[in-house]
């Protein structure tokens, strides 16, 4: 990811209610699952299948608080990536969800405005480092959390796994 | 500064911290389970050699053992490669330990102020031994085995205190799925924790391990009990770790907190149920109304110990498991298990019709030995009852006491312990 693309623009494929947990995003049946790419055949088969059949390359997910609440499953972020979601907006996160988003590089952004100022269908723009969502389909401008500059450095290099590669080439 | 933030000074090697700023921390134990796997790819991946310190990670399958598949066959055949090639000695094979939480703690891996990270959410349970604990990502894991630090915001710290006395058959975990129904799924999200007070000094290892395990379900990062006698005395006789008191394991007096609740734990006057499919929809059990349960599921991380697996006995001791009901218990570790065995808890348990599963996660993750299938209805003593955590997606997961399920085994249907006990003495 560039540093203009910090600006990312896409539209909301979906719009999920609050504590949507890391069981409903992958279910834990498929934890054995250790390749990355195919996590994303499983992204909330049990309880939203109608949503992942929705999603198109770039699409934004908005959700309300504690999104990723539960396990610490990588998977769960690796199946969003996977299936191309753009960005996850949501009220809040569960912590560790966050982390793991920020060392995937799925862009996270927290949002209190985000459920009801945000429809499925529109499209949008957010400033992941200014900390802003544009409603490109409505016009309304949205205050969100700016990625720290720690995070930023990570999603810029494509998450944690080339950032240390980077650091650590002999 | 609380003890969240005092561990954190300490181990950044900074005289203070506050909430909110970003430090950067030593770790002093690296926890991982099957999971661990996903972390080898990443660490791999990075391309470094080594891991930082072979003795301060530490490797426990739990999740899927023994192995169900030949998926997971191959999991564990390359983790056990792997720790032989690291030379990671802390490495718990199928049989030799149990759930990667009990086995820290009884194997004396955790101390009072240490640094631990998990693969695994209820890495929070380690606060009950004075640690700052807490889950994380199998990427970030691999961050870990390489620079054995990793980056933390401090986080602000809530303080319960509780008083008070537990009704007859409340226990730890009424208390906490109270406090979960009470703040909610996120109440104490990016929060450390604090439990103290009267009540919670009185409490067993085992309980207080409830207490930290299932904050995790209202999203603390970490959960501390206190650092007493208790704890002193558990690392000792079962540990063999003598560790001396220290101001550096308690708060200070005049420590910061966001928030103090003050809980007078005899108000909980029944037992609390949380209903399908959140861990914060708790209700008294009165509120229920007529449940029948196909399965009673007793073990886990918050569950699965020698004083659940006793009061289990105890109240299926004599009677029977209700005929259109299975009850499985799986003991929390092969050192769990030994000692049911020897106090006679486990003959009571099957001879009252109940399933003994090897040590491990068993069904809580719904992967095997215990699957719910659509229209199932279990009563579980478990952390999550996610919607299709142990099965199909129709299925329904109730978290109660092992008090409870116990009862609700015999009975059929969720049920107050004290129903079966007047039953008999009527």
């Amino acid at each position: 990811m560039s540093a203009e693309s910090l600006k990312l623009r896409g539209r909301v494929a979906a719009r999920l209610g609050d504590n949507v947990n890391t069981d409903v995003i992958y279910p834990g049946r498929y934890l054995n699952i250790t390749d990355r790419e195919m996590t994303a055949e499983h992204l909330f088969e049990l309880a939203y299948p109608e949503i992942r059949a929705r999603i198109q390359p770039g699409d934004f997910l908005v959700a309300g608080k504690n999104f990723g609440c539960g396990s610490s499953r990588e998977q769960a972020t690796a199946a969003l990536k996977y299936s191309q979601v753009g960005a996850v907006i949501a009220v809040s996160f569960a912590r560790i969800f966050f982390r793991n988003s920020i060392n995937l590089g799925l862009p996270v952004v927290a949002s209190p405005e985000a459920v009801e100022r945000l429809q499925p269908g529109e499209e949008l723009e957010i400033d992941l480092e200014g900390g802003s969502i544009l409603n490109l389909t409505t016009g309304a401008a949205l205050k969100a959390a700016p990625l720290d500059p720690r995070a930023i450095e990570l999603v810029t290099a494509g998450g944690l796994i080339p950032y240390l590669k980077k650091k650590h080439a002999a | 500064m609380t003890l969240a933030e005092k561990i954190l000074a300490r181990a950044s090697g900074r005289d203070s911290v506050a909430p909110d700023e970003i430090v950067v921390a030593a770790v002093d134990l690296a926890m991982s389970h099957e999971n661990a796997d996903l972390v080898r790819k990443s660490f791999l991946e990075i391309g470094v050699a080594r891991v930082w310190d072979s003795e301060r990670i530490v490797i426990i399958l739990d999740h899927r053992v023994p192995a169900e598949s030949e998926k997971t066959a191959a999991t564990h055949k390359a983790l056990r490669e792997f720790v032989h090639r690291q030379g990671i000695r802390n490495f718990y094979d199928v049989g030799r330990g149990g759930i990667c939480h009990q086995v820290l703690a009884e194997r004396g891996h955790v101390l009072p102020g240490m640094v631990v990270v998990g693969t695994d959410s209820h890495t929070t349970t380690h606060g009950a031994f004075g640690a700052f604990a807490t889950g994380i990502g199998a990427t970030e894991m691999a961050g870990v085995w390489i620079e054995g630090r990793l980056w933390f915001k401090v986080p602000a710290t809530i303080r319960i205190e509780v008083d008070g006395e537990f009704a007859p058959w409340i226990s730890a975990k009424d208390l906490i799925l109270h406090l979960i129904g009470r703040l909610g799924a996120d109440g104490a999200d990016y929060r450390a924790v604090e439990f103290d007070g009267p009540l919670i000094r009185r409490l067993s290892v085992a309980s207080r391990m409830v207490l930290t395990n299932l904050s995790m379900e209202m999203g603390a990062k970490v959960a501390f009990t206190p650092v007493d006698d208790t704890l002193l005395d558990y690392l000792r006789e079962k540990t063999g770790r003598k560790m001396p008191t220290s101001p550096e394991y308690e708060p200070d007096a005049e420590a910061t907190y966001e928030r103090v609740l003050e809980i007078d734990a005899s108000q909980i006057s029944e037992p609390q149920v949380a209903c399908p499919h959140a861990v914060d929809r708790v209700v008294p059990l009165s509120e229920l109304g007529d449940v029948p349960v196909h399965q009673a599921v007793l073990g886990s991380c918050t569950n699965g110990r020698l004083e659940d697996l006793e009061v289990a006995a105890h109240l299926l001791g004599g009677r029977r498991v209700h005929p259109r009901t299975r009850m499985l218990v799986i003991p929390a570790s092969q050192q769990v298990l030994l000692d049911a065995i020897r106090l006679g808890f486990i003959q009571k348990l099957i001879a009252a019709g109940a399933i003994v599963n090897p040590p491990g996660c068993g069904p809580c993750v719904g992967v095997h030995q215990g699957i719910l299938a659509a229209g199932e209805v279990c009563i579980s003593s478990t952390n999550r009852n996610f919607l299709g955590r142990m099965g199909s997606k129709d299925s329904r997961v109730y978290l109660a006491s092992p008090a409870v399920v116990a009862a609700s085994a015999v009975a059929g249907r969720i049920i107050h312990p004290e129903e079966i006990v007047k039953e008999a003495v009527a």
